[in-house]
């Protein structure tokens, strides 16, 4: 029955968390990295494409989260989609295995431009714990320059968020 | 050849708990058909093979070994399909030959390593170049093939999936797995298990505690340790509240793989809750590096105890309204339901282990074989499709409640670690993830150092029953198919 859930749902608090703000000097950060580059700009909304270069699966757990209803990404204009054609943002995690090098960069061949590229997770920003290891290259920067990264193992969905939302601010700024 | 026929034939090593023996060739090639024993895992080192078998009868894991000094050594997979992969990926990381395989491809190995066989005893400098990948042919009138990834749709990991298709029926499907594979292993080799705890805890994400568990474990039966009651204690809870938040999790991804948001976004809800609460108790919400080969890394605290217990009480409470929203809704119904059977056939030759195989009608969970279970509390959904994997796993999902609340009402007090002394041994351990069955082998050198180990992810042998599920369904229940098994790319690729 649709009356009952839809009167429970107006009585109740929302289940959403309220939203990230991010951190300042990260938006003052990508607003010079956007003026430099002179790169056009996006709308106030972007499309994620999210490509694993090796994770251990933790980090795509966090991914995952930032689709429930409490962090609800969707509401900021963030949504990921299906390919690298519809992106305006390459999401990475992984340390970049060896195994994956080609198709990251094949990947980014694919995604018009511009297009902000960030880097989530320990082993994205520097390969993590498995920095050294010969199947390894030791981070995203390895093939292509991250515009922002975002630390942790694996970085909780709020910060992966703090992060996103940056990118949102720097560009309507 | 039984477990006991095994055992005699062989000389025995100082594996603990369990025994392994080095065994004769021919001994070796008996162990092709055992039928009393379910193949857990094939693996190498330098010059030896080693299998880790489950002794049904006794309810033990009995491991054997063949020395391979000329690089070579009988395949187990003209009688073991499940064998097929390890002895693909035994090739690419120990460069030890398997005679007689069933298929003799690369598995891990794409080309793209600056070494060959890096685990082997003298890995030998690679030119990087990348051969192309050939797959099994699937041949017939108007047959074509849809090649997917490495880089899926969704958040998801990477693996190329090859399809044959004959207009919308899948003919033959092959998971090509190893994008992730990360050296895992050969970071492992030479520390002291403390160190070594962080690869463990990687080897996949959503598996952190089991894997981690597991090293812990044989590492611990290695030195000849014991973890004190109160970790020990703790680190079953961590496990049950794992297997509950990636129960919760494919619960929903499976209605959400069906388009039924609904049950996705509630499902999803309460395990934020739940990694909240993991989060205020542990602090990490997926209780990583807090199993550590002695006991565990911080105490658990009335707070925090206190948050997973008012958690779990809810989320207890809403469990079956999950199942009521489930069984109301005939479309959903409609897509799960005689969808990507596992038949008893495939089931039986390939031993598969967690939900997977209980859902088929196996009967194993590894809490059981160290006797933290009673095997008759373990439910069995056994029609085999995706409609079983789902219900097994909402019912695992509550006696996952349970036990967690057990557990965490009444934790012994006591010390949170033993120490490691720095001496050498040799040590085993299975423990139920929620995948399944994760196996640590480890063998320590004299200055307690890891000589030799191995991890193995349940998910070896849930790949190759995807690929079997699939044959004969349309392309578009694959997802749903694919979720409901829920196989590691990471636990697989190392
Ligand atoms: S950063 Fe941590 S969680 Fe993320 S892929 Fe690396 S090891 Fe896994």
């Amino acid at each position: 029955m649709l009356w009952p859930r839809l009167a429970r749902n107006l009585l109740t608090r929302p289940r959403t968390d309220p939203p990230v703000t991010p951190r300042p000097e990260v938006v003052a950060a990508l607003r010079e990295r956007l003026a430099e580059a002179g790169q056009r700009r996006l709308g106030r909304s972007l499309a994620i494409r999210h490509v694993d270069a090796g994770s251990c699966n933790g980090c795509e757990l966090e991914c995952h989260a930032l689709g429930n209803v409490a962090h609800d990404l969707e509401r900021y204009g963030l949504r990921f989609v299906a390919s690298p054609r519809h992106a305006d943002v390459l999401l990475v995690t992984g340390p970049l295995t060896r195994n994956m090098a080609e198709a990251l960069l094949r990947c980014r061949a694919a995604t018009p431009e511009p297009v902000w590229v960030v880097a989530a997770g320990d082993c994205a920003v520097d390969g993590g714990v498995f920095k050294g290891s010969y199947a390894v290259l030791g981070g995203v920067e390895e093939a292509i320059m991250p515009d922002l990264v975002i630390p942790g193992c694996p970085p909780t969905p709020t910060q992966i968020l703090e992060g996103l939302v940056a990118l949102l601010e720097a560009q309507a700024g | 050849m039984n477990a006991e026929a095994l055992l005699a034939a062989g000389t025995p090593t100082a594996c603990a708990p369990w025994p392994r023996v080095v065994v004769p060739r021919a001994v070796w090639i008996a162990l092709r058909e055992a039928p009393g024993l379910d193949l857990l895992a094939l693996w190498g080192a330098p010059g030896m093979a080693h299998a880790a078998f489950l002794d049904r009868a006794a309810m033990r894991v009995v491991l054997a070994s063949l020395p391979a000094p000329e690089g070579r050594f009988p395949a187990l997979s003209p009688g073991r399909p499940g064998a097929v992969l390890f002895e693909r990926a035994l090739h690419d990381l120990w460069r030890l030959l398997p005679e007689e395989a069933v298929d003799a491809r690369p598995f891990l190995d794409h080309g793209r390593w600056p070494v060959a066989g890096p685990l082997s005893a003298r890995p030998a400098p690679q030119e990087p170049e990348a051969p192309p990948m050939t797959f099994l042919p699937a041949e017939g009138e108007g047959v074509h093939q849809i090649p997917v990834g490495p880089i899926h749709a969704g958040i998801i990991e990477p693996g190329h999936f090859r399809f044959h298709v004959q207009g919308e029926t899948i003919l033959r499907l092959e998971a090509r797995l190893g994008y992730t594979h990360k050296g895992t292993l050969s970071l492992m080799l030479g520390k002291s298990p403390r160190a070594a705890a962080r690869f463990a805890a990687r080897l996949s994400g959503d598996s952190t505690v089991a894997h981690a568990l597991a090293f812990a474990r044989a590492a611990e039966a290695a030195a000849g340790v014991a973890a004190p009651p109160r970790a020990v204690a703790i680190r079953a809870a961590m496990l049950e509240l794992e297997r509950l938040h990636n129960h919760l999790h494919d619960l929903g991804a499976i209605a959400g793989d069906a388009a039924f948001a609904a049950l996705h976004a509630e499902c999803g809800e309460w395990r934020e809750h739940l990694l909240r609460a993991q989060h205020a108790a542990f602090g990490h919400r997926l209780m990583m590096d807090r199993v550590l080969p002695g006991g565990v890394a911080q105490d658990l605290e009335a707070p925090g105890i206190a948050a997973l217990r008012g958690v779990l009480a809810r989320i207890a409470a809403a469990l079956p309204g999950l199942r009521r929203i489930y069984d109301s809704h005939a479309s959903l119904q409609d897509r799960m339901v005689g969808t990507g059977i596992i038949a008893p056939a495939l089931r039986d030759a390939f031993a598969p282990g967690g939900v997977v195989g209980r859902a088929a009608g196996r009967a194993f969970d590894a809490r059981v074989l160290n006797g933290e279970m009673a095997a008759e509390a373990m439910p069995l959904h056994a029609a085999g499709d995706v409609d079983a994997r789902w219900r097994q796993r909402h019912a695992e999902a509550g006696i996952a409640i349970a036990r967690a609340e057990a557990l965490l009402a009444a934790l012994p007090e006591g010390p949170l670690a033993a120490p490691l002394p720095p001496r050498g041994g040799e040590g085993v351990a299975l423990v139920e993830g929620f995948r399944g069955e994760c196996l640590a082998w480890v063998a320590l050198d004299d200055g307690g150092l890891i000589e030799a180990l191995y991890l193995r992810d349940p998910s070896w042998l849930h790949w190759p029953l995807l690929e079997a599920a699939v044959i004969g369904t349309i392309v578009a229940d694959f997802p749903l198919i694919n979720k409901s098994i829920n196989g590691s790319y990471s636990g697989v690729d190392l």
